[in-house]
Parts: structure tokens; sequence; C-alpha cells
């Protein structure tokens, strides 16, 4: 896997445009999948390692974990103006769909069976969702003590419902140190 | 007046966004206390469904707030409103991400990586398992959530848009079955 990847300067507009079409097609809560798919797995700008760190950094620092994924990536590429191009990306799209969305409720929530619908895009985002996870539990498959980890994470998190900030600040901190003696051994 | 009204929003969304410590789901009930209670800007049932709008149209659940500045104060409202709930934690993010990539490079960056990915990848699972808590729709959800994430997988080029298609043919192929028992 290549995780010490040296980014060649990604345009402005191509970090706009690709957030504009992960905007556009973000529903259900499924965008972090959405995401990886773009930015690791299609644009190829960031590696694995660096999108999970992202996202863990995203759930961390307060906010919406979306923006702050997008902020991350976009000052990543290309610093302040990248992140800036990221969230405006993110957001424009959304910014008019939702309030159209909000005049036409009446009739789009009239429409036989759309329940199933919104339903059935929601399971799919998940879907989505699912396949970044699964692609993070790749990661750390052959090593006990990362899946115990993330194990340990699905039930803190997940299942007892634990606040994230305390249960990172157990794990992560073991977590890296397991890392530490590792860290030529994947290069 | 008008004026006023904008700074009223901006003075609502701002700390929310700062205080939104794992996402918006945080910050649900506060806001609602703050437009609904204390502002009377919206009645409950509208914050709700401004609620279920909001999770039906692309975007994060927070663009919520995009509804509330634009019932209080027009488009510029929902701009106002916007801007506010999404940057002042989106500075701070940036402040931590610039900090972090200063030390690109370093053995130790590295470990940090390595070692958050298993967390972020639980954080991942543990955010499926909240949403479809929310959803409620059981077996089928998890069927068409595996059925996409199983496509990804095997067909890597296949379009977003072909991904939330296969979710609304499974579940309306499966409420016409219902309908016909």
């Amino acid at each position: 896997m290549n995780t010490e990847k040296t980014t060649a300067a990604v345009g402005l507009h191509q970090i706009f445009l690709a957030f504009c079409n992960i905007g556009a097609f973000s529903f259900g809560g499924g965008i972090s999948g959405l995401i990886h798919r773009e930015i690791v797995h299609n644009k190829k700008w960031l590696s694995d390692t660096e999108m999970l760190a992202g996202l863990a950094l995203a759930q961390v620092v307060p906010g919406a974990n979306v923006a702050n994924t997008c902020v991350y990536v976009g000052q990543r590429l290309r610093g302040v103006p990248g992140a800036a191009a990221a969230l405006l990306g993110l957001l424009c799209i959304p910014f008019f769909a939702t309030v159209f969305v909000y005049l036409m409720w009446d009739q789009l929530s009239a429409i036989p069976m759309m329940d199933s619908v919104v339903d059935g895009v929601a399971a799919a985002a998940v879907g989505l969702n699912l396949r970044l996870a699964m692609v993070g539990a790749q990661r750390s498959f052959p090593k006990i003590f990362p899946m115990l980890v993330m194990a340990a994470t699905i039930v803190a998190v997940g299942v007892l419902r634990w606040p994230i900030i305390p249960v990172m600040a157990v794990l992560a901190p073991l977590s890296i140190a397991y890392a530490w003696p590792r860290k030529s051994a994947d290069a | 007046m008008r004026d006023n009204l904008y700074l009223q929003i901006a003075a609502v969304m701002a700390p929310l966004s700062l205080i939104a410590v794992g996402g918006a789901p945080a910050i649900f009930a506060p806001m609602q206390h703050e437009v609904v209670d204390v502002r009377q800007w919206l009645t409950g049932r509208e914050f709700v469904e401004m609620f279920a709008v909001a999770k039906f149209a692309p975007g994060p659940g927070a663009m919520i707030s995009t509804l509330i500045g634009y019932k209080v104060a027009g488009w510029i409202g929902a701009l106002v409103s916007t801007l506010a709930l999404f940057l002042p934690s989106s500075l701070l993010c940036m402040a931590v991400a610039r900090a972090w990539d200063k030390h690109r490079g370093k053995p130790w960056h590295k470990a940090v990586e390595e070692g958050l990915s298993p967390i972020a990848a639980g954080l991942v699972f543990a955010g499926i398992l909240a949403l479809f808590r929310l959803v409620d729709s059981g077996v089928l959800s998890w069927i068409v959530a595996v059925v996409v994430a199983g496509v990804m997988t095997w067909r890597a080029k296949i379009h977003p848009f072909s991904l939330l298609g296969i979710g609304i043919v499974i579940f309306l192929a499966v409420a016409f079955a219902r309908k016909l028992v």
C-alpha cells in the first residue's frame, strides 16, 4: 500500500469540483465513504492511511464531521485556499438543494412510496461507509492489536454509545504506541 | 433591524459550531432549544420538519441551519446561518490540520497516522450502527448496505448514482411486493 505519496499540485478548481460532486451525491450520512471513494480511490490524491487519519481528526475537532474532513483534505492538498475550495464545493449544491426541497416538501412527501426511495438511498449511502470501514479493517487485518483497537472502538462508541473524546484519549495512545516501532516496516 | 436579525442568527449558530463535538447530532438538541424555545423563530413541528428535509436533501445533516436561516431571514439569512455554523469549526479544524501537516515526514507522524487508522475504521463502523438505529428499517437496510459495499468491491468504477439506485430499486421492489401480498 502506498502510504508515502508525494502529492502533485492539484488545481483549486479540481478540488472545488470534486467536492461539488461529493456534496451533490451525499445522502443519508454516507458522506465519509463518498469522500474516501472520490479522493483516495478515484483521484488518488491521498493514501488510505492519510484519509483514515483525517477522518479520526475530523471527529475529534468540533463541527460537522464531513465539513472537517473536507477541510483536512483541502488543506492537505493546497493549504488554506484548498480547504476553502473543498468546503465551498461541499456546501454549494446542498445549500440550494436543501432550500428547494424545503419549499417543495409537501409535494415531495405526497409522492407515493417516497419513504421507500428515501430509505433506499440512505441504506445505499451507508453501504459506501461500510466499504470504507472494510478498507480500514483490511489495513489492520493480520495484526491482532489494531484489530482489538478497532473492535474496542466499535463496542465503546457504536454499542455502548460512549462519547468519542474519552474513548480516543484511551485508545489512541495505545494504538500509536503499537505503531511506533513498526514505523519503517510498512514503507 | 434586518441586520440585527442576521447578527442574531450568527449569534445562535456560531457557538453551536464550536460545541458540536462528535458532529452535528451533538447540537440538534441545543439548537432546537435556542430557535424554538428561546427565540421562538419556529415551532417544534417546523423544526422536526426541517430536520427531515435536511436528512432527505443532499449534504450534511447540519444543513438544517440553512433552513432555519432561510425561514428567519430569507436567502441572506440562509447564507449567514450556514456560514456561522460551518466556519468557526472549520477554521479550528484548519488550524489543527495545518499544525499536523507541519510535521509530515517525521517518523512519529507516520506512527500516529498508522495508530489512528484502526480507530477511524472503528468510528466509521460505529457511525453505521448509529445511522441504522436512526433509520430503523432493519434487515433490509443491512442487505442494501452489504450489496452496495460488495458492488463497490467488485465493480470499482461504478458511479455513486448507480449505487444509490441499487438502494432505491431494492426498497421499492420490497414495498411493491408487500403491497401485492
